[in-house]
């Protein structure tokens, strides 16, 4: 080593150090996320285990086995479905490349219990479809011919990854168009064939990516319940709600979410430590774009139906059903007022958080980049955990602490102001934007720690040996560079507060309702098809960011 | 100057609460877990008739949760719930006050209230049977629904769904837990299809002619004959008729909806006043006839898109017996893998 270069590392040592306040932040944030899981632990340490030699003897090795095979069948799905469609859009050229590249993202602005609704009808027994083909087949009773039931294993397995695997195809993508473009460009050189490319340079580069997808996916599919229980399949989440509901156990049912809670974390650990070895030295701004190989005939048109299809199922299909019931509604009984008012409730609440975690997820991936330590990669991880709860769970745990501070916020307006104040937290809202930012923190840190990843720490070290303090490194250098990972974090957390249903059903102020409500309140009665017009505003409001979302992966692609 | 200070922070803490304690007119909160759609019209005649505001808030599981949460700084005045074990539940975990009100009493049969006023049931619903129209009979037990002779010709919901919960439990309280067990095994064993979906989906699918009989709520009936569901429910409805089911040894399951004033209900006595409302003439006639479901007040009809079926006998047992069997019932379903 020089000595310019022994003098620059001891400068970057130096400077290293500093930054205190963004640690601080990260944990005081990571803290919050993980008080309502505490507070489950406190739940469930207050039951009793009475109920766990009827649930090992009866319900678990069914649901767990349900569970187990679910998140498998669906991970393989979404990993291929996002992968392959990943690959295609980004490596060749077809005709219809440029509408799928973003079309392959609208399914994210579809809630899965919409999709699964959707699906029920549309291929029920009694229904326009199965009756055409018991026509068509010279059929006349359901009882002589029907489809397989939607309302099985396989069913679920199928409709969550038609719905989920844009996280993967998000991901990969994001990797495919920027970090491993100059590797595959020289395998292409070196006489590799198309397969080769993809086994051996492209996929096992996009590793990382397609795990991260595959998890946020597998978590969302994991903390389903809407689509589960209407498709009847027997997941732990559904033995949660079981032991909550049917039996009035809370504490039962914190014990099985605290149990999921550590088998997922455990997944994780193992998906981390089987790539503890691998290192990406890519210099982000030096990658350059791919050039897409064209791709002519029959091959375009296989291209064209793979990438297109995902898009049918998990978007084309459910979106125009939704479209023609709520015509059909809309004739009937017209369009109530009130929708007006929960679609910009819906905005409000879901905007609003997004910033929050927008904010709270840049403390979160700044404090772990200026101190690779094992503390502050515990403290990003802890961070997520949210992410690995389901939403009711989640805002039952988060119940406790609100009301407690409710309480003394209350307590302390009274004692100085001699203000009589309601539930501040509860009252206001602010418990909602709670669970959603401590749900959805995984998304906004973990793609935002992976847009940071993409800046070469040299920058940061020349920049701090400039003289330059941590925050302003954070906001002169990080902020502008990771603008298209920030955006992109944004716009999928928005999406999903729009989407989030129980931790909203249960935590909302009194004459608050959004979109998502109100469709759970007709659907809850019955009223499906009063739901339809609702549903069909959460859709078309997602379409918006999420191409949005495409176009920021454009745009960061050009930039490149 | 300390003074100003606390009055511009006092202000701005009062700014904060404005959405919270607004002063002045009268105002009542409800905590519901009944469907907004279905209650509205009442609150609204409420509204009307009184010049009381009703806020409401639907939550559907979680009503308990938050409302104990909310402790004595809870804006809820009343807590609206479906199922009789609920209603318990809420009086049992102290989250209830009792009231003493002559036209409550007046109004609601005493087996349909707690005896100290903890929580009053406000409309009836019968657990009752579906059946193709052209099938030869008008009664049935609900022993029979095990009767191997219907073997792949039933459909229920989920067997963790509080009406079906309920249902078991009632018939553990007729025969004990054993019996009960066979039966439901017979009644698993007869399912055309997988338990799921929704009571209306009982009528869909027997018009499409996938079950010949069904297990579903009575007020289902009244809707989708009403029209109000569209004209889809409207072809179900009229592919089968409903037949009032009663146990061999007694009468048909009822199940009850029901409110009760919350402990630290903050405008108690208007609280007290819409309860009276609700189980007034008005407003029993508008369960009945907008909702379709039986009243509790003897003096309301119940409509006659449902009452043509027959007039409803409840079953003898005490309701809260039933609700005690409850959490046995939930895991009877889980131990025969009902909706496997």
């Amino acid at each position: 080593m020089s000595h310019a270069e022994l003098h620059l590392a001891r400068a970057w040592r130096l400077t290293r150090g500093a930054g205190w306040g963004w640690r601080y932040g990260a944990m005081v944030i990571a803290a919050l996320v993980c008080l309502p899981i505490a507070s489950l632990v406190w739940i469930a340490a207050h039951g009793s285990p009475d109920l766990w030699p009827h649930l090992l003897e009866h319900v678990l090795p069914r649901t767990v086995t349900v569970t187990v095979v679910m998140l498998l069948g669906v991970g393989v799905l979404v990993a291929a479905i996002g992968t392959v469609s990943a690959w295609l859009v980004t490596a060749y050229d077809f005709p219809g490349r440029g509408v799928l590249a973003w079309a392959l993202l609208l399914p994210l602005a579809v809630p899965t219990y919409i999709v699964a609704y959707a699906y029920l009808d549309i291929l029920h027994p009694v229904g326009t479809v199965q009756d055409a083909i018991r026509w068509l087949l010279g059929y006349s009773s359901p009882r002589e011919f029907r489809l397989p039931d939607v309302r099985s294993l396989p069913g679920c397995i199928l409709l969550l990854g038609f719905v989920l695997y844009p996280y993967v195809y998000l991901t990969a993508r994001a990797m495919f168009l920027t970090q491993a473009a100059s590797l595959i460009e020289v395998a292409r050189t070196l006489g590799a064939s198309r397969a080769g490319v993809f086994w051996r340079v492209a996929l096992p580069l996009a590793r990382p990516a397609i795990a991260l997808g595959v998890s946020l996916a597998l978590m969302e599919a994991l903390n389903d319940i809407g689509a589960s229980e209407f498709l009847g399949v027997q997941t732990m989440t559904v033995s949660v709600y079981t032991s909550w509901i049917s039996r009035a156990d809370l504490p039962g049912a914190a014990q099985i979410a605290l149990i999921m809670l550590v088998l997922v974390v455990v997944l994780i650990v193992v998906e981390r430590y089987a790539r503890r070895n691998q290192r990406y030295a890519i210099a982000a701004q030096r990658s350059r774009l791919l050039p897409p190989v064209r791709l002519h005939g029959r091959e375009a048109a296989l291209a064209f139906t793979l990438c297109g299809l995902p898009v049918l199922f998990g978007f084309i299909v459910p979106a125009s059903y939704l479209t023609l019931e709520a015509i059909k509604r809309y004739r009937f009984a017209s369009i109530s007022p009130q929708i007006v008012r929960e679609t910009l409730n819906t905005v409000t609440v879901s905007a609003l958080a997004t910033l929050v975690v927008l904010a709270c997820g840049l403390t979160i991936a700044y404090a772990a980049r200026l101190r690779e330590q094992k503390s502050s990669r515990f403290v990003a991880r802890a961070a997520t955990l949210g992410y690995a709860t389901p939403g009711t769970v989640l805002a039952l745990g988060l119940l406790a602490p609100v009301g407690l501070a409710d309480h003394w916020i209350g307590n302390a307006l009274k004692d100085w102001f001699n203000v009589t104040a309601g539930l501040v937290i509860l009252g206001s809202g602010g418990a909602l934007i709670y669970a959603y930012a401590a749900r959805f923190m995984a998304i906004a840190a973990g793609g935002i720690e992976a847009g940071f990843n993409r800046i070469s720490p040299s920058l940061d070290q020349a920049a701090r040996t400039l003289g330059t303090t941590a925050s302003g490194v954070f906001r002169r250098v990080h902020l502008p560079l990771a603008k298209p990972a920030i955006a992109a974090a944004g716009l999928l957390v928005f999406v999903d507060c729009m989407k989030e249903l129980p931790a909203t059903l249960l935590l909302r102020p009194l004459n608050f309702e959004t979109l998502a409500t109100h469709l759970y309140g007709e659907a809850a009665r019955g009223t499906y098809e009063e739901a339809s017009i609702a549903a069909l505003i959460i859709v078309v409001i997602g379409i918006l960011p999420v191409i949005l979302l495409a176009r920021v992966g454009e745009r960061a692609r050009r930039g490149n | 100057m300390q003074s100003s200070m606390r009055n511009m922070l006092s202000g701005i803490a009062l700014v904060l609460m404005g959405s919270i304690s607004a002063a002045g007119a009268a105002e009542v909160n409800l905590y519901t877990t009944r469907e907004p759609g279905l209650i509205q019209p009442l609150l609204d005649a409420f509204t009307k008739s009184t010049g009381v505001k009703v806020n409401t808030i639907f939550l559907k599981a979680g009503l308990a949760e938050r409302v104990a949460t909310e402790g004595d700084k809870s804006p809820a005045d009343i807590l609206m719930t479906v199922d009789i074990g609920n209603l318990i539940d809420l009086a049992d975990r102290g989250l209830t006050q009792p009231v003493q009100s002559e036209p409550l009493s007046a109004a609601i049969p005493a087996q349909l209230r707690d005896s100290k006023g903890n929580w009053f049931a406000l409309s009836l619903r019968a657990r009752t049977v579906y059946a193709a129209k052209d099938l030869p009979f008008n009664t049935f037990n609900y022993e029979d629904l095990s009767d191997p002779k219907w073997k792949g010709k039933v459909c229920i919901r989920s067997g963790q769904h509080p009406y079906n919960v309920g249902l078991i439990a009632a018939y553990i309280a007729h025969y004990g837990e054993a019996q009960a067990e066979t039966w439901l095994k017979g009644l698993k064993a007869n399912l055309a299809r997988k338990a799921g979906g929704g009571d209306r989906e009982v009528a869909r699918d027997i018009k499409g002619g996938l079950c010949e009989i069904g297990v579903a709520n009575s007020y289902y009936v009244g809707l989708m004959r009403s029209g109000k569901g569209g004209p889809d429910q409207e072809a179900w409805a009229k592919a089968i008729k409903m037949i009032l089911p009663a146990f061999k040894n007694g009468g048909t399951h009822v199940n009850v909806s029901g409110a009760a004033v919350a402990k630290h209900a903050p405008n108690k006595a208007d609280a007290v006043k819409l309860l009276e409302y609700l189980v007034s003439n008005d407003a029993q006639k508008i369960y009945a006839e907008g909702n379709f479901e039986y009243p509790v007040n003897a003096k309301a009809h119940v409509s006659p898109l449902v009452g043509e079926y027959g007039t409803l006998k409840s079953d003898t047992i005490d309701l809260a017996k039933i609700a005690s069997f409850r959490k046995k019932a939930s895991e009877l379903a889980e131990k025969v893998g009902f909706d496997n």
